[in-house]
């Protein structure tokens, strides 16, 4: 197990690989080893410079114009072939859906463990990764560490902030790698909806639940969102069940993190509160004094959220005249 | 006619967790199992494709405890016939021990067209049995799918990723597992459910299926849980009142201002 040595970082979001780079700095330092990222793609080394700016003591460039598009088979065959050839014992990849599953793909490649949607990634004593990720709808948090090597974790955007970018030497080593035939043949790309998109990046949220009686009632919750600077989201119930929306923040939807969350008539579901719990500040605004979001909340607001949405609308607008 | 094969986990029913008021632990005895949720879609999915297509739906469940309740319902969805493998060296087993196991059962069943899997567990929620199933089948995988069809050896789907939506197609035998919004998996009728008393449900133990004990448990595992507790919640919890609504919303904008999280 000794001879892996290294920690490693890839993601085919280049602005999360430069945040899994300031993750696993840290690692790195603490097990004495080499910080590296693995650049794939098709005339992409220009980036390597970068890379090594935002914290990486090494750039593998695999740089192959049938790589050009980010291909799962073909990814992970290079990323396969590299890493059996260089044994790192940490490797970090960014927690997208297509991250997700080259990460288990490539830990079942490789034999070994991979812990999902890291919150925090620590070294213990004896240089092993110890990972916290919550689990069962956010009721628990799992510490765990491995049993083989190398150790694989993903995690999700936003969970690091990038280092700030200094001139810095590194090395940048270009990579041959004989790349596979894709199984998948792509047929269609269709966006979906701009509502729906990004809502993890708004660094405001305004969320509306099933207190929300009708669809247009939404239209005072973007007022809000929008005089802000944030946007709108919703629960489950409202997309699902009620066809309002077509995505939602939660455990099997989207996870958000803003600075600010409003909860508009929001029970507090513990599906829910996986999606929302990391948010910087929470106020919940519900009617029912038990519901369960104000446990989690940092201000807690009982009444009507049909009388106080506007008032707070009309609120800012004055405090926001005075700034 | 298709031969659609459906990963089924007994999961713990998050929805009925409960946290110790006082010590806000978490209180997971005594808390029902039940089919994970998007497994049941990939159940839907597989017997709505046979109702179209014709062939056969089987289930194959990998447990530590008894889980033949779990697969009688899915066998009263329309399943033809439940897989269990039961057996106590499967405690403590993580995705790279299970999906070893559900490897080798799904080779001991024989032939097959298709594996459906929900795209992941709704108590773990790691979503790396899937894809760790297919290297070890050594067959393509379609993640995320909201839509599927399947014709002449060639399953076509509707890949949900963050921004966007694919359509992805690859030769079968392959694996494509499901999002919730692919289906509402049906409620069995009273007619299904006495039906289904009538199937079989096979059980193995590991021997059966050749895989050795150190394959699975905590020693078949590549990750070992330290540690399982509740999250710290730390939250201010502050009550804003006021005599009306135009009260709360000032209280409530001065805090916000103060946090330096309104009107940067």
């Amino acid at each position: 197990m000794s001879e892996h040595k290294g920690v490693w970082v890839f993601s085919e979001n280049y602005d999360l690989m430069l945040e899994l780079l300031a993750g696993g700095s840290p690692l790195a330092a603490n097990c004495k080893t080499e910080l590296a990222a693995v650049l794939i793609g098709s005339g992409v080394e220009s980036k390597a410079d970068d890379i090594i700016r935002h914290g990486s003591d090494k750039v593998f460039v695999v740089d192959n114009s049938c790589l050009k598009n980010f291909q799962i088979d073909t990814y992970l065959k290079a990323l396969t072939s590299l890493i059996t050839d260089n044994k790192p014992e940490i490797i970090l990849i960014g927690s997208t859906k297509n991250g997700k599953e080259l990460a288990s793909r490539l830990a079942a490649r490789l034999e070994t463990g991979c812990t999902p949607d890291c919150s925090q990634l620590t070294i213990n004593k004896e240089g092993q990764l110890i990972t916290k990720r919550i689990v069962y709808s956010g009721n628990a948090v799992v510490t765990a560490t491995y049993r083989k090597k190398p150790q694989i974790a993903t995690v999700p955007l936003r969970t690091f902030e990038k280092l700030e970018p200094k001139e810095r030497s590194g090395k940048i080593m270009k990579v041959e790698v004989e790349v596979g035939e894709p199984k998948l043949e792509v047929v269609g790309v269709n966006r979906l909806e701009v509502a729906d998109v990004k809502i993890e990046e708004a660094r405001i949220v305004v969320c509306g639940g099933r207190g929300i009686e009708k669809k247009e009632d939404f239209k005072s919750l973007e007022e809000l969102a929008q005089l802000l600077g944030g946007q709108v989201s919703n629960t489950r119930p409202l997309a699902e069940d009620r066809k309002w929306f077509t995505g939602w923040v939660g455990l099997s939807g989207k996870k958000i993190k803003p600075t600010l969350y409003i909860g508009c008539g929001i029970s507090g579901m513990i599906q829910h509160v996986a999606g929302m719990r990391d948010s910087q500040i929470v106020v919940a605004l519900n009617k029912d004094p038990e519901a369960a979001i104000f446990e989690v909340a940092d201000y807690v607001i009982v009444g009507d959220l049909y009388e106080i949405v506007p008032a707070i609308v009309e609120a800012l607008k004055k405090e926001l005249k005075n700034i | 006619m298709p031969r659609i094969i459906v990963c089924l986990k007994q999961a713990i029913d998050v929805s009925q967790l409960k946290a110790d008021p006082s010590t806000r632990r978490l209180i997971t005895d005594g808390v029902s199992r039940k089919i994970s949720d998007f497994d049941k879609n990939a159940l839907e999915e597989a017997v709505r494709l046979k109702e179209k297509l014709g062939g056969e739906v089987i289930t194959v469940t990998a447990s530590v405890e008894d889980a033949k309740t779990s697969i009688r319902e899915a066998l009263a969805m329309g399943a033809d016939k439940g897989y269990l493998i039961i057996d106590e060296a499967l405690q403590n087993s993580d995705t790279l021990a299970t999906s070893t196991v559900l490897a080798e059962a799904v080779k001991k069943t024989g032939q097959f067209d298709l594996i459906l899997c929900g795209e992941a567990s709704i108590d773990g929620f790691s979503a790396q049995v899937g894809p760790r199933l297919a290297e070890l089948l050594k067959i393509p995988v379609i993640t995320y799918a909201r839509k599927i069809s399947f014709e002449d050896n060639i399953v076509t789907v509707e890949k949900v990723l963050e921004d966007r939506y694919e359509t992805v197609k690859t030769k079968t035998p392959a694996i494509v597992t499901v999002t919730k919004e692919i289906n509402e998996p049906r409620i069995p009728s009273l007619m299904a459910i006495m039906k289904a008393s009538k199937k079989e449900i096979v059980t193995w133990r590991l021997a059966d299926i050749g895989v050795l004990p150190e394959k699975v448990g905590e020693t078949g595992s590549g990750v070992k849980i330290v540690d399982v507790s509740a999250p710290k919640v730390e939250r201010k919890k502050v009550v804003i009142e006021g005599e009306n609504p135009a009260e709360i919303a000032e209280k409530l904008v001065k805090k916000l201002i103060q946090d330096g999280v309104v009107g940067r």
